[in-house]
């Protein structure tokens, strides 16, 4: 292939790739984003133009396209340019601005304000905003800049002590005085609950709802869309040859069998963009000059890497002593009906074993099993069971109670896949009879 | 990019997929990046000779060393900048290190991806809630290429913290087989041994040790303090190279006992090695025992009252009277004592408390002489629960009748009574 090829290789590559790992920033088409997106619009244009103050909360899932809305909105708004001169934007985000006055000094340095505060100091948090809030009067037509506030996260401003700084927000929202746009961006469906009584009558109970109302059709469908490209990949014949080549392709791919069965297997489990750009990333990333297209092997390789168990995984790696102390756990969990057990008796199962049957695992002395037992508590296979006699320096740590988190079918699958498992311990993890 | 195998041996195909996964560096990432794995997979090291291989700007920090906030978020800025001036990095908050990241991106000027891996991820579970969800999500807050790998031993599943994080995408290092660890530690032999030499004396190794280790660790330290033993012989001349059966049969003993403190590491190695040193003559596998550091010498006194309250510990109270009143006739078999049920046993519930009164009793009767009640003995006692022999149960208000456990386990009573001729088994319910 020539080198040209090779650079729109590289091209189509990194433009698919921005488009799976870049969130907030939809490829595709969701009718139900643009008739919020008009919405939320026109609410803003209001705020802009006429000086309204308004205040509006989106709520959805995660993953839903909050972020995706509100970018297009203010893309929008910034591309009519009369606005674009005095329009102020102020963004928090809830998982920054963990305090007020840490939101307040950022809100002060969005707005360019620092020099104005200087060394004033204000006695309330209201004052302080009010003070800002008035510097913005510009002389012209003594009009002031229209600001939007977009808060991040909103339930963790809601979280914050006394919840003083969505109060003035609200407030001076409700007040009329100067243009004030506070748009809410949260995931919990209940948000309005966490707001005082107080802080929910300044607000004006205006909610933007937001799920994901795709089909199946919808969801295969993305999965084309954001693979084919478009003519903004470039002009000249060469480019138009390849967009076409490959655009054939990803429709060959999209109707394969196999890559149709993988895609209703993961719109079963859920039905967000992000895992399926998970499962596009792999293939995508492997696009080289040996591998030029996408193959309906490499989306299954990619899909059997997410559906893999990680439990299974770890069980993988136990030496054969942890995997026999497992398999006496899960032996007592099933004669003792899910009560807890404790290692001495772990220790006495094993002991059982040991001696009657396989003549390998016994020269072990008591401190490596224990050992090796604490070895599976760090790795978050047991996990102590709180008893509420226990007093924590006076127990010691052979008699703690302790529960197994692994499941018996679970144990039954490693002890198959385990390599190198010897007959014995197979023919044990079977049945807890010796 | 090819990559060079002998540097990381066996792990050719996770260097292959991360590098492929980081693709060109102007390009964007996936903003976060899980790693997982167990112990001595070769993560740490896979992405270390990765990162300093493609060059670009990253930083490794540690969870366990970066205790609290302010000394994680102050590391990685030190480590982004290259600045070690550890004043002008101070940052307590996540806002400030958003600012200070962009700050720091920007005068850099870099315009490629910048990655910051957290070692160690399963301890930010523990500090505030926000804070993971908060770095997996640095890509979008500071809106600037950055790159968040989280390396650990726990799969994704455990960090589900109720406030909902976005899932990063999950990078699985499978553990090494037995083969590719005879590679791996073939190639940290020492320098100057012949290859086929050291990879039977592996193999011996993990024959071993292989089915209560498969740690690379441990192994290459089990290793490394054996292999002098090993080839003592050969050096002195008694057998040579080839004589793989005489090798074997020379150093099984030796391997045989390390397998029997495998991890404890009761003695530090220079002790172990010297132990096991072999004579200059080369025959005397002579094993000087490991000094047992497991018994401590008490007072007579103190002795039997330990003896006295590790029976009242693992003795129902109700048997007492069988134990140690003469002639208090035979116990009636009844069809309720015959089933002794196996979870009644003492000794797998675990101790229980007993008072004051009833041990004092139990050491009146087992010890022969007369020994008055003076504050000689009840100071021993407390002796004892300071020694962490014994434990105090009970609100410390309570000196009318203070109740105690014995927290020592059957083997270090059965050897202190032994010192003093005293046969402990006949008197513990449960071995009868």
């Amino acid at each position: 292939m020539s080198k040209m090829d090779k650079t729109l290789l590289e091209n189509a590559k990194s433009i698919i790739k921005e488009r799976l790992c870049k969130s907030g920033y939809s490829h595709n088409v969701r009718a139900d984003i643009d008739i919020a997106a008009l919405d939320l619009g026109n609410l803003l244009q209001r705020t802009v133009e006429f000086g309204e103050s308004n205040s509006v909360l989106v709520v959805g899932a995660k993953g839903s396209g909050k972020s995706t809305l509100i970018n297009r909105v203010l893309e929008d708004i910034h591309n009519d340019s009369k606005n674009a001169k005095n329009l102020l934007i102020v963004k928090l985000n809830g998982y920054l601005q963990t305090d007020d006055r840490i939101a307040l000094a950022e809100i002060t340095r969005q707005l360019k304000l620092e020099n104005t505060i200087g060394d004033k100091v204000f006695g309330s948090f209201a004052e302080t905003l009010a003070f800002l809030l008035e510097a913005l009067r510009s002389g012209d037509m003594s009009k002031s800049q229209p600001i939007i506030i977009i808060l991040e996260e909103f339930d963790l401003f809601a979280q914050h002590k006394n919840q003083t700084l969505l109060y003035n927000l609200f407030d001076i929202a409700q007040a009329g005085t100067t243009p004030l746009a506070v748009i809410g961006i949260t995931c919990r469906l209940d948000v309005m609950e966490l707001l005082e009584k107080r802080v929910k009558s300044r607000f004006s109970h205006r909610q933007i709802y937001i799920c994901n109302p795709s089909t199946l059709e919808n969801y295969v469908q993305q999965f084309t869309d954001v693979l084919l490209l478009d003519k903004a990949f470039g002009k000249t014949a060469k480019h138009k040859a390849f967009v076409k080549k490959w655009n054939s392709h990803v429709e060959n791919l999209t109707k394969n069998s196999s890559v149709l069965e993988i895609l209703h297997k993961q719109f079963n489990y859920c039905k967000e963009a992000s895992p399926l750009h998970q499962i596009l990333f792999l293939p995508v990333c492997s696009l080289s000059q040996e591998h030029q297209e996408i193959t309906p092997a490499d989306i299954a390789e990619s899909s059997q890497l997410i559906f893999n168990d990680s439990k299974a995984n770890i069980l993988h790696g136990v030496s054969v002593l942890e995997l026999c102390l497992i398999i006496a756990m899960s032996h007592l969990t099933n004669i003792y009906e899910g009560e807890p057990f404790n290692f001495q008796m772990v220790y006495n199962e094993f002991l059982k074993f040991s001696q009657k049957k396989s003549h390998i695992l016994q020269n072990y002395t008591k401190p490596v099993v224990l050992k090796a037992f604490e070895h599976l508590i760090e790795l978050e296979l047991l996990k102590t069971k709180d008893h509420f006699m226990t007093h924590s320096g006076k127990l010691q740590k052979e008699y703690r109670p302790m529960i197994l988190l692994v499941d018996h079918s679970q144990l039954r699958e490693a002890v198959a896949k385990y390599p190198g498992c010897p007959t014995d311990v197979k023919q044990w993890a079977e049945s807890s009879i010796v | 990019m090819s990559h060079d195998s002998s540097a990381i041996p066996a792990r050719g195909k996770q260097i292959e997929q991360l590098i492929s996964i980081f693709g060109d560096p102007v390009d964007v990432t996936m903003p976060a990046l899980f790693v997982y794995g167990h112990s001595s997979c070769g993560k740490t090291i896979v992405l270390n000779h990765v990162l300093e291989k493609l060059k670009v700007p990253h930083v490794v920090v540690n969870c366990t060393e970066c205790y609290t906030n302010s000394v994680l978020f102050s590391a990685i800025l030190q480590g982004l900048s290259g600045d070690n001036d550890l004043g002008s990095w101070k940052c307590d908050n996540l806002n400030d290190l958003a600012r200070n990241l962009r700050k720091v991106y920007e005068s850099q000027g870099w315009n490629e991806t910048a990655y910051i891996v957290f070692d160690k991820a399963e301890r930010l579970r523990d500090r505030e809630v926000n804070l993971l969800p908060a770095l997996i999500n640095l890509q979008e807050l500071t809106s600037l290429n950055f790159c968040v790998i989280l390396v650990s031993e726990l799969p994704w599943e455990k960090f589900y913290n109720g406030v909902g994080i976005r899932q990063p995408f999950i990078v699985f290092f499978p553990d090494y087989t037995k083969s590719e660890l005879g590679e791996i530690l073939c190639h940290c032999r020492p320098d100057g041994v012949d290859r086929e030499f050291y990879q039977h004396y592996i193999s011996i190794v993990l024959a071993v040790f292989s089915l209560a280790c498969r740690d690379l660790r441990e192994l290459k330290h089990l290793s490394e303090l054996n292999f002098s033993t090993y080839c003592a012989p050969v050096k002195a001349g008694k057998f040579d190279e080839g004589d793989k059966h005489k090798l074997w049969k020379h150093v099984e003993p030796h391997l045989k006992e390390a397998l029997q403190q495998l991890y404890l590491r009761k003695v530090s190695s220079e002790e172990w090695m010297k132990l096991h040193d072999i004579t200059e003559s080369g025959d005397a596998t002579v094993l000087k025992p490991v000094k047992n550091s497991d018994t401590i010498e008490l007072p007579f006194y103190s002795k039997f009252l330990l003896i006295a309250a590790y029976i009242a510990s693992y003795n129902p109270a109700s048997t007492d009277k069988r134990f140690f009143v003469k002639n208090a006739g035979r116990m009636k078999k009844t069809a309720r004592s015959m089933k002794k049920d196996e979870r009644k046993n003492s000794h797998l519930r675990g101790p229980h408390a007993f008072p004051l009164d009833r041990m004092m009793a139990i050491f009146y009767s087992i010890v022969d002489s007369r020994v008055p009640p003076t504050a000689n003995i009840f100071s021993q006692i407390s002796t004892l629960v300071t020694l962490h022999l014994l434990a105090k149960i009970g609100h410390e208000d309570e000196i009318d009748c203070p109740r105690y456990k014995c927290t020592v386990s059957l083997d270090f009573i059965s050897a202190v009574a032994k010192t003093m001729n005293f046969d402990i088994v006949r008197y513990l319910f449960d071995f009868v």
